[in-house]
């Protein structure tokens, strides 16, 4: 299959750049390189309209029901500049959505995945090539459908990113959202294809293709976390898109999967029902919940990668660290009823999952305690990866041990659906899952595209971005224990939560420096891009065999075949001359031998 | 430059534990009494104090972590700084001792902290309370979601629900004080969530579910009902309040009602449709 790909690629070559093979290079590319590079830059487009709607978000629970300034404008035309109660709704739905589906989950996998899992293990491509462009492809009808969901007759999806029927099942029950929930749904059914061709294709990649010597144990910790994650993606999946076909049944063609008997919502005809609307949340939380870890493990190999990098030292407890991996990915399939302490669901079992999610803490601990036992002994060297990598370790512990405020039902009972649960998720997603893309993009960059970029637009781009940002999200926590309600246009009518409006106006403010500082990023990206310094073959002295391609790689990734004598973390080993010790390079007395 | 990296981060604890402490004790400028000194969470009216205690004790353990790991983290920045350690790198590739204590430690703790938490859930959500007979004790009214109200009733001299005596209330609820309340709860049409901020109650209400709460007030006075699970683009508005009252009053408030429903032409009938 691989022959295949170099082949197309020589003819491509030979032939002058006619529209026939610029399209087969760029566009439909089989190549893993061009395809997590389309996945990149369509994602981080996608960051941007995420970033904007949780302005809005943010700009209405300070200034509530006041125009807002430029953004306001372009985004609620209608209203002119002021959020209705029926667009924020929209808004909270349209943020998470955006953030999950097709920024986290495809910027992780599929950008990083299909770069690196070749490259690090020692691949010319993937195992389908095909199957793997697909993978891409497949997004577009979810960002067109995501994109209807938005714009389409009334306001838009509006039931949360979570869906609960029967908000999400009537169309009386939403009025004026339409076609959009049904847009939703297939929006998440088209991510849940892409997801699962990509996740197929990395998993036969990881097993079948790795070079000589590659052993499991020998496997950078970015590759365990994208192979464990593709596993996660595997079973989980098709529970999700079972369920988000039941749900488009209910509001298509009159089941009753998730409705009870004789229900009506306002005035609408009985349904003849027969269903459970917890039996949504069931298989809903039955994929979600693994999918957040499907939204971490990847960034948690990335910054480990990273950390033993810059502090030029072997990874703390290689193997606790794959077992843990292992053991969050396995617990993570009996912790989902933890989402359903409130819900309804029995509350005997909600002992149980209570058990189960405090146990998932444990595998989360002990990665903190290697990462922190990485940089002991060490040399670090503060260049703007390690910054964002350490930001991630800092930031999700703050994530960890929110985890147990939720995790202990009685406190659940009062947190629940407060902002305690906001605060804890963007500790552990932005503050840690984006934080370590940011660091991944600094690291993997040259690599990508064979230049630098800039290290002190880099370094004020994530001191503003770790300031703001914790600006922005630990206040939450707060306002959580305090019974501050999420998805709430306009909380400060309640007595109860009317004197949490200054510190709201406080996070506002963050957060619009928050996003601004972005632009920093996006200068550096687009000026390195073109103008950045050329980047040799390995600018971080790092051993991974990623490295030793050259910047960046071309068709067939490797210009020798690569061999592999021993892991990815031996930084400072004394066998070695310098204070890194490729993976490819051959012990002392074969180089002897060979000289 | 290491060494202002290493600052930076030795500011998330500090900081972190400054806001808590700070709203702890009243001093970030927003307090207009709810949060009285000292006080976190919403003014407490219950007497089962139990779980602000165990949301003390969890945020006491947690923060223990939080600061030990914050300072270490800045400790090894500071320390092992590349520009300043002049030290050769340690080179290893872990410890095995050092693995089981960090694993067997928290594992421990987690556990601590989920069996301690069983017997409030259960006395929260599975051990309703008995009537002095040992009977369950019935339901003192029923709190429907509808969107987007809360519609009471309360069941009138025969003490059954769904009899033409009951009084219809819309977002006003009142209970007894001192006593246990038991609340039905149940939904008309989507899912809501029954948060009492005050009470530490929070129950989904699901259509096709009849369920229960309960709490005990022991403090007069006026709160808020809030619903906590998105229930449409009305949601927001969605609020009630519930006024605890002593016996003397809780009578008086209901003879009134009652007799404003008998003289009114409300008819519970209609509205239903
Ligand atoms: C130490 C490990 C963790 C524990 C014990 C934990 C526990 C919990 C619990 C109990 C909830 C439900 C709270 C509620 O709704 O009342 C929750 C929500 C959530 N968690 Fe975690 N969590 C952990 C790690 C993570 C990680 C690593 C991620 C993502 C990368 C994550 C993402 C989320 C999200 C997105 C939600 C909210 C979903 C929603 O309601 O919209 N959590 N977590
Ligand atoms: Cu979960
Ligand atoms: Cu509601």
């Amino acid at each position: 299959m691989s022959t295949t790909t170099i082949d197309s690629h020589t003819q491509a070559a030979s032939h002058e750049m006619s529209v026939g093979s610029f399209l087969s290079t760029y566009v439909f590319s089989r190549d893993h390189k061009v395809i997590g590079i389309q996945f990149l830059f369509s994602t981080l487009i996608w960051f941007i309209v995420g970033g904007l709607l949780a302005l809005g978000i943010r700009w209405q629970l300070a200034w509530p029901w006041s125009n807002m300034p430029v953004i306001g404008n372009m985004l609620f035309s209608a209203e002119g500049g002021q959020i209705s109660p029926e667009f924020y709704t929209v808004l909270v739905t349209m943020h998470a959505t955006v953030m999950i589906f097709l920024v986290i989950i495809p910027i992780l996998a599929g950008a990083f995945g299909n770069f690196l899992i070749p490259l690090m293990i020692g691949a010319d491509d993937m195992a389908f090539p095909t199957l793997n462009m697909l993978s891409y492809w497949f997004m577009w009808p979810a960002f067109i459908f995501f994109g209807a969901a938005f714009f389409t007759d009334g306001y838009g999806a509006a039931a949360g990113w979570t869906s609960y029927p029967p908000l999400s099942a009537m169309t009386t029950a939403a009025p004026g959202s339409g076609n959009a929930q049904t847009y939703w749904l297939l929006g998440v059914t088209f991510v849940g294809v892409s997801s699962m061709l990509g996740s197929v294709n990395y998993m036969t990649t990881i097993i079948q293709m790795r070079a000589p010597g590659m052993t499991m144990f020998r496997l950078p910790l970015t590759i365990w976390g994208m192979f464990i994650t593709a596993l996660l993606q595997a079973f989980a999946l098709p529970v999700l898109t079972a369920a988000g076909f039941m749900l488009l049944a209910d509001r298509l063609f009159g089941t009753g999967f998730f409705l009870p008997e004789a229900l009506s919502v306002n005035n609408s005809p009985m349904v003849s029902g027969g269903g459970q609307p917890l039996l949504w949340q069931h298989l809903f939380w039955f994929y979600s919940h693994p999918a957040v870890y499907i939204m971490i493990l990847p960034a948690m190999g990335m910054v480990s990668d990273i950390l033993a990098c810059f502090a030029r030292k072997p990874i703390f407890g290689y193997k606790p660290m794959v077992y843990s991996i292992c053991g969050i990915a396995g617990l993570g399939f009996i912790v989902w009823g933890h989402h359903m302490f409130v819900s309804g669901m029995n509350p005997g079992l909600g002992m149980t999952f209570m058990v189960a999610t405090m146990m998932i803490a444990l595998p989360s601990a002990v990665k903190t305690f290697n990462w922190l036992g990485t940089i002991y002994g060490g040399k670090v060297r503060f260049a703007t990866p390690m910054l964002f990598a350490l930001s991630f370790v800092s930031m999700f512990v703050i994530g960890g041990l929110s985890g147990i405020f939720m995790a202990a039902t009685p406190v659940d009972i009062v947190i629940h659906d407060t902002y305690f649960i906001v605060a804890h998720f963007h500790y552990v997603l932005f503050a840690g899952t984006a934080m370590a893309v940011f660091g991944s993009i600094y690291f993997w960059f040259p690599k990508m595209f064979g230049r630098m970029m800039n290290e002190t637009l880099g370094k004020i781009h994530f001191a503003l971005t770790f300031l703001f940002m914790n600006g922005t999200f630990f206040t939450m926590h707060i306002l959580g224990a305090g019974g501050f309600p999420r998805r709430l246009a306009d909380p400060y009518h309640y007595p109860t939560f009317s004197h949490m409006l200054s510190m709201n106006q406080f996070m506002t403010i963050c957060a619009i420096g928050m996003v601004a500082v972005q632009v920093i990023f996006a200068v550096n990206f687009f000026y390195s891009l073109f103008w950045g310094p050329k980047a040799g073959r390995n600018p971080w002295h790092a051993n991974g065999l990623e490295w030793q391609a050259p910047s960046p790689p071309g068709h067939g990734n490797f210009d020798f075949q690569p061999i592999v004598y021993r892991g990815p973390y031996e930084y400072g080993s004394p066998e070695s001359d310098e204070d890194f010790y490729p993976q490819t390079m051959p012990p002392k007395q074969e180089r002897a031998e060979l000289a | 430059m290491g060494r202002v990296w290493s600052i930076l981060f030795l500011t998330v604890p500090i900081l972190g534990v400054w806001t808590f402490v700070a709203a702890m004790n009243d001093w970030w400028p927003m307090s207009e009494g709810a949060f009285g000194p000292g006080q976190w969470f919403p003014a407490l009216d219950v007497s089962n104090h139990v779980i602000d205690h165990l949301f003390y004790l969890i945020l006491y353990l947690t923060g223990a972590v939080f600061i030990g790991t914050g300072l270490v983290l800045f400790w090894f920045l500071w320390r092992y700084d590349a520009a300043t350690n002049k030290d050769p790198v340690v080179f290893s590739h872990g410890s095995h001792a050092l693995e089981v204590v960090w694993s067997i430690l928290p594992a421990v703790v987690l556990l601590f902290i989920a069996i301690y938490q069983m017997d409030a859930w259960a006395n929260a959500r599975m051990r309703r309370p008995l009537t002095a007979e040992g009977a369950v004790k019935p339901p003192l009214c029923r709190v429907s979601g509808r969107q987007f109200e809360w519609r009471i009733q309360y069941p009138g001299e025969d003490g059954r629900l769904d009899t033409p005596d009951d009084l219809h209330v819309l977002n006003d609820l009142y209970v007894p004080v001192n006593e246990e309340v038991v609340i039905e709860i149940e939904s008309l049409d989507v899912l809501h969530s029954f948060f009492l901020p005050n009470m530490r109650v929070k129950q989904d209400v699901v259509p096709g579910m009849r369920q229960y709460v309960w709490f005990h007030p022991v403090k007069e006075g006026v709160s808020d009902i809030v619903c906590a699970e998105l229930c449409g683009w009305g949601h927001y508005k969605m609020r009630g309040q519930i006024s605890v009252v002593n016996a003397a009053e809780y009578d008086r408030w209901f003879s009134a009602a009652y007799a404003a429903q008998e003289t009114s032409a409300y008819d519970p009938a209609e509205e239903e449709e």
